[in-house]
């Protein structure tokens, strides 16, 4: 089928599209020369939006609403008027997933999530979804009409410039919600972090339960800071409560792909592996060698952290 | 209070897909998701601080297996409905959030209904809010602190970078974070207890859903592929000098 009008749900943060808005819109433009971004709040970045390759912005101001809830009705009207995507393409993150639930509801259509890519072919319109870790490859033909409803994750796509001209802003209003509508954001929180970005780091340094307790991952953020890194952490130990969430790399955390990877006490669930096996170059240090975490490591150090992990220190502090 | 659980193929086993039906092999024994103990800890917790009330579960599984619902019993929880039906084998997300959702008011609703973010073997993770829009409830989702204070409920809800403070009114939907609770271990008491509490078990069109499995899904598998397995690196055992390893691999890749 040909897909002549798709829709990608935008995020902006401090101001600019998100990277995966940028991925999201690239992969659009390849795909249809009608591209719609929708955006919670106003169309301050219709700019950005448009410069890869949105022709139209609905920016949809929820207010204090979750944006969920808020941003499916106000679809749900847009279409209801008229203007029917093929495709709506969502990033795999909490917005995104509130999104796409709530207006696979109101359109009654599927949802496929965890993609990382998407093909138009003679058969139809097909995501692909790893599983198993990302050993096994999943492809997925959406079957009926229309709007098929996809979520991709983090750096399926290479974003790229179309040197696309400002965005035709729309105000879309959010419909009444009801009693669907009563929660609220009373304050915001942001947990401060020096240094590169996690996902964005040319290096990351990841701790995990290998490390033995808490205040041992001291070691990992020394480390990442000597190799100007990132510290990053598997989900056993950010449920332990050791490092916040945000230092998470996995399935429901951060997916990274520096240079190197360096993962010191970590096994390699699945649920971490999804998030770091795109990484160029992986170094493990794991005293199992049954670790599957060895098993996509370019090098591995059967060994113990609490050893190894100060020696390198060390040796990497004498080079200056 | 109403936890949704999933049963799920022990995660420490290698997962499989059924070549017949490219589905995930679900025919063995099931367990309770880890993901799900933590809602029902905190269903457990909200309840023995309300000072009152009582925490149901609504799950489904394809073969009638309750294991998994057993083990939120002997945690504590009441009672559960269990949709069971070979004919659900296959059901995208949005069914099995129709599913549930009909279970939820076949027991009557509830004032706070939890869910995981995502279930450790499909972790499609739309369900939770899907189940929320089908009832016409307000939802949070990824609440990692909850209480409940003069009738509002409060939480914690992860986001990107830090966290948000959301309020809502009740009756209402949340998911829940790993790690949001310290999930009991059931006692022998418990367990005991589990074995006669009341699980009733449903099909689909008992709760007027049709078509599930296959037929209602809006997708079909066109084919499975294995991914290009990464070369095997070096493997070494530390003899108190491979740090030097690591450092001249980093060299070599001019990080240093």
């Amino acid at each position: 089928m040909t897909l002549n009008n798709i829709w990608v749900f935008a995020q902006v943060a401090n101001g600019a599209p998100t990277s995966s808005t940028l991925e999201l819109l690239t992969k659009a433009r390849s795909l249809s020369s009608n591209v719609t971004a929708i955006i919670g709040g106003d169309g301050a970045s219709a700019a950005v939006l448009g410069e890869f390759g949105a022709t139209k912005v609905y920016a949809v101001n929820h207010g204090a609403s979750l944006p969920g809830v808020a941003i499916a009705a106000a679809l749900k009207s847009v279409i209801d008027g008229g203007d029917t995507p093929d495709l709506i393409m969502f990033p795999q993150n909490y917005e995104g997933r509130d999104v796409m639930s709530r207006l696979s509801v109101k359109l009654d259509k599927t949802v496929i999530t965890n993609n990382v890519d998407i093909t138009d072919g003679g058969d139809g319109v097909t995501v692909v979804t790893p599983i198993f870790g990302g050993n096994t490859l999943v492809a997925t033909t959406f079957t009926g009409a229309g709007p098929f409803l996809a979520a991709f994750r983090p750096k399926s796509f290479v974003a790229e410039s179309a040197g696309g001209p400002a965005a035709a802003v729309t105000a879309v209003s959010v419909p009444d919600l009801g009693a669907a509508g009563s929660a609220q954001v009373i304050a915001v929180h942001v947990e401060e972090t020096t240094g590169p970005k996690l996902d964005e780091a040319d290096i990351v340094v990841s701790g995990g339960r290998g490390l033995g307790e808490a205040a041992n991952y001291a070691l990992i953020e020394d480390l990442a800071k000597l190799l100007k890194g990132a510290p990053g952490a598997s989900r056993a130990i950010v449920d332990a409560g050791w490092v916040p969430y945000s230092y998470q790399v996995g399935q429901t955390g951060k997916v990274v792909k520096p240079t190197i990877y360096l993962a010191a006490g970590i096994s390699g669930a699945t649920q971490h592996m999804v998030g770091m096996k795109g990484s160029k170059n992986i170094i493990a240090i794991n005293k199992d060698k049954e670790a599957p975490i060895f098993g996509v490591a370019d090098l591995g150090i059967v060994g113990d952290v609490h050893k190894v992990l100060p020696k390198l220190i060390e040796a990497l502090k004498a080079r200056g | 209070m109403i936890v949704c659980v999933k049963q799920i193929p022990d995660p420490a086993a290698p997962g499989a897909l059924d070549g017949a039906t490219n589905t995930l092999k679900r025919d063995g024994k099931l367990i309770l998701d880890d993901s799900d103990a933590y809602g029902v800890e905190m269903a457990l917790q909200l309840v023995d601080k309300a000072g009152g009330g009582e925490v149901s579960l609504v799950s489904m599984a394809p073969n009638g297996e309750t294991s998994g619902l057993r083990t939120a019993l002997a945690m504590g929880a009441a009672r559960g409905v269990l949709v069971s039906d070979s004919a659900l084998q296959g059901s995208d997300a949005l069914t099995t959030a129709k599913i549930l959702a009909a279970a939820i008011t076949r027991l009557g609703g509830a004032d706070l209904i939890i869910g995981a973010t995502e279930s450790s073997d499909g972790y499609t993770g739309t369900v939770p809010e899907q189940i929320a829009e089908l009832l016409g409830l307000p939802s949070v989702t990824f609440a990692k602190k909850v209480s409940v204070e003069g009738g509002v409920l409060k939480v914690n809800r992860q986001t990107e970078n830090g966290y948000d403070e959301v309020t809502c009114a009740l009756p209402a939907l949340i998911s829940v974070t790993a790690g949001v609770v310290e999930p009991r271990y059931p006692s022998f008491k418990g367990i005991m207890a589990a074995k006669s509490k009341p699980v009733e078990e449903v099909t689909a069109s008992d709760l007027g859903i049709t078509p599930v499995g296959w037929a209602g899904a809006g997708q079909k598998i066109s084919s499975i592929t294995q991914a290009e397995a990464r070369q095997a690196g070096e493997i070494i055992e530390d003899d108190g000098e491979t740090f030097t390893k690591i450092v001249g691999f980093l060299e070599n890749l001019k990080v240093i």
